[in-house]
């Protein structure tokens, strides 16, 4: 056996060969790794519905509630403020509502399931900042023309008061509205649009 | 056996003994002569050779400070806020410590931009330090990925919406984006999941592989040796009876002391930013941060620390009008390519790279450009060994052209880490976008305009 030459192909096949198992390993073994770090159970179980009373929701007001950490605008349109989405319709990127941002029930004029209550998660669609509500229909610093809306402190973007992006602005889609639906006239539901019991 | 083969040490008056039972069972006379003792650098090293040595006293500092705050901090999102309040004002002397690790942290930001500013000026990326300067730029990308995780950890405003907005620049990668923007939070908002994680990286993880990165580019600087003010090799005039550069001096004792001039006046400055304003008005220690975190309220104006604004300004400056002249940029660009270079599979590759990206533009949101120009504008730096074409390596010999280009990018560097601090305006987006033009143009022209540039002919040995 010793005095026999080296076979080289059979060397560099084995190399070869034990290069590859031990790479599969490495890769397998970052798996429990890699996965450690995805949401866990807990995290995925505190999504629950949120349910909100809207009795004493003043027109033209705004209120806030958190869905999954998140937070939840609900405003109160008055018939101005509904007036004005339909002013911004030429300033906004997709005043169609093309784009999936919503539930099928809210892909209408108004973004939401009734005209005058408007429900959206207050996050800006570019880095997720919580824009700020503006709803007078006044001259502001970053337009000359404001219709009433909201503007995001962190990079400029503004959206008319159905979330509607304007055209041009770091944030590309319109505000997401959040599944929801009315358990009465008074009674919302965030994070939950199934219908019966 | 080797171990009675070494020469006994000497020199070492009481402690000859000691070092030569410990030199022949480890090199530690050899790394101390390779080192420090037998390492020559250039004779001629002037004020901008102080920032590495500094660099180096400030990642001990932040590792020292940073071992004992964390015997006081709780990683928990109900608790980091508090735990380091009660730093603040109950833990003895512990707001010192907060304070000498929140301005060493900017501390080592200035140090390492002046240090890498110094091998921009001197050409010490070129060949053949190339792996210095690349193993250098890792350091940097590292330093940013600590800098990050660390400013989550107080769980004020600052920290919460400052982390929500860069997780949220990896949600705009197309495909993957959102999975691994949730990957990296491990929730669906950022939460004590994401606090508890960039604790892991920030006291473990990422400074372990900073010590390595730091040891490779000691090691790399030494095998090549330094560069110097004149950019020329010293290597290249050696004496011949010893071998050793003439223009060489061991770098203990004469760099040794100089550099701990260095740092007493660096100790001097530091300690009356630490005392007279830790906070140093906002660009150190943001106001916001004084707040703890709320989820639900962005604060009115956020921006991110000094250190990251000028790509934060490149990344608010990227709108879709902006993509016209960026497209404008990639047509005359590819132009400039095809029109000067001479192989035809260069034009092409060119042609195509163009084409491809003038169709990114057109399909792909703005959004994700801007976060591609952001990483791109930190990424060209490991570029530049390949970019430099001019046959002088230091500022010293390099023409005017040179010069007046770099200043531009320096001013346009400062103007947008200016504009990157404050809040968006119309007229501010536009000299942003002037900026970051430049900004890139700076890299993307060098080829040709460190060629064109009308040099003088180095020395042959360093002037003083």
């Amino acid at each position: 056996m010793a005095e026999k030459e080296m076979d080289q192909g059979k060397r560099r096949f084995l190399v070869a060969a034990t290069s590859v198992a031990g790479g599969v390993a490495s890769g397998a073994v970052a798996v429990p790794f890699v996965a450690s770090m995805l949401p866990s159970e807990r995290a995925k179980a505190a999504g629950a519905p949120v349910e909100v009373d809207i009795s004493k929701l003043a027109p033209g007001e705004q209120m806030t509630v958190e869905w999954r950490g998140k937070p939840v605008w609900i405003v109160r349109r008055t018939q101005e403020m509904l007036d004005a989405v339909r002013k911004t319709d030429d300033k906004v990127a997709d005043p169609d509502s093309k784009k999936p941002m919503q539930p099928a029930y809210a892909k209408n004029e108004f973004r939401s399931l009734k005209p005058d209550y408007l429900v959206v998660v207050g996050i800006c669609t570019h880095l997720g900042c919580s824009p700020v509500g503006k709803f007078k229909a006044e001259p502001e610093p970053f337009d000359s023309n404001w219709q009433g809306g909201f503007y995001c402190p962190c990079h400029g973007s503004l959206f008319d008061l159905a979330g509607r992006v304007y055209k041009n602005k770091p944030a590309p889609d319109n505000l997401v509205v959040p599944p929801y639906k009315y358990l009465s006239d008074t009674r919302l539901l965030i994070g939950d649009d199934s219908k019966g019991a | 056996m080797a171990a009675t083969q070494k020469q006994p040490v000497t020199g070492a008056g009481p402690f000859n003994g000691l070092l030569t039972w410990v030199d022949q069972r480890f090199p530690l006379m050899q790394l101390w002569r390779e080192h420090l003792a037998e390492y020559y650098a250039p004779k001629n090293f002037n004020f901008w050779y102080y920032f590495g040595s500094l660099s180096l006293l400030v990642l001990v500092l932040q590792i020292v400070t940073g071992i004992f705050l964390t015997m006081h901090y709780k990683p928990d999102a109900a608790q980091a806020f508090a735990s380091v309040e009660y730093i603040m004002r109950d833990v003895p002397l512990g707001w010192l410590i907060r304070y000498m690790h929140s301005t060493g942290a900017s501390a080592f930001f200035i140090v390492v931009y002046l240090h890498m500013f110094r091998g921009l000026m001197y050409g010490s990326y070129r060949q053949p330090r190339e792996l210095v300067w690349i193993f250098g730029m890792v350091i940097y990308l590292c330093l940013m990925a600590e800098a990050f995780f660390g400013y989550l950890l107080p769980w004020g405003q600052m920290s919460y919406w400052g982390a929500q907005v860069i997780i949220n620049l990896f949600d705009a990668l197309p495909l993957i984006g959102p999975d691994l923007s949730l990957w990296i939070r491990g929730d669906y908002v950022v939460s004590d999941a994401t606090l508890n994680r960039f604790f892991a990286f920030h006291v473990i993880a990422i400074p372990l592989v900073l010590l390595g990165l730091v040891a490779a580019h000691i090691m790399a600087l030494h095998e090549v040796g330094s560069n110097n003010p004149d950019g020329i090799e010293i290597k290249k005039n050696k004496d011949p009876q010893t071998g050793r550069p003439l223009d060489g001096i061991p770098f203990h004792p004469y760099y040794t002391v100089k550099d701990i001039l260095g740092v007493v006046v660096f100790a001097a400055v530091f300690a009356a930013i630490l005392f007279f304003m830790p906070e140093f008005g906002g660009y150190f220690l943001e106001y916001n941060n004084f707040i703890p975190a709320d989820p639900l309220k962005t604060p009115s104006h956020i921006a991110p620390v000094w250190y990251f604004t000028p790509y934060y300004s490149i990344l608010r400056a990227t709108t879709e009008g902006f993509m016209w002249y960026l497209g404008a940029g990639v047509i005359g660009y590819v132009a400039l390519i095809i029109l000067s270079v001479k192989e035809g599979g260069m034009k092409l590759l060119a042609a195509a790279v163009g084409v491809v990206l003038i169709a990114g533009f057109i399909f792909i949101e703005a959004k994700v450009w801007g976060v591609v120009l952001m990483g791109a504008a930190v990424m060209v730096f490991f570029l530049l060994p390949w970019l430099d074409r001019s046959p002088v390596k230091s500022i010293r010999y390099k023409g005017g052209l040179f010069k007046t280009v770099l200043a531009i990018f320096v001013i346009a560097f400062f103007v947008l880490g200016y504009f990157g601090t404050q809040p968006v305006t119309t007229a501010g987006t536009v000299v942003s976008q002037v900026c970051t033009m430049i900004y890139f143009a700076f890299f993307a022209l060098m080829p040709w305009y460190s060629k064109m540039d009308q040099t003088r002919p180095e020395p042959q040995r360093v002037t003083g």
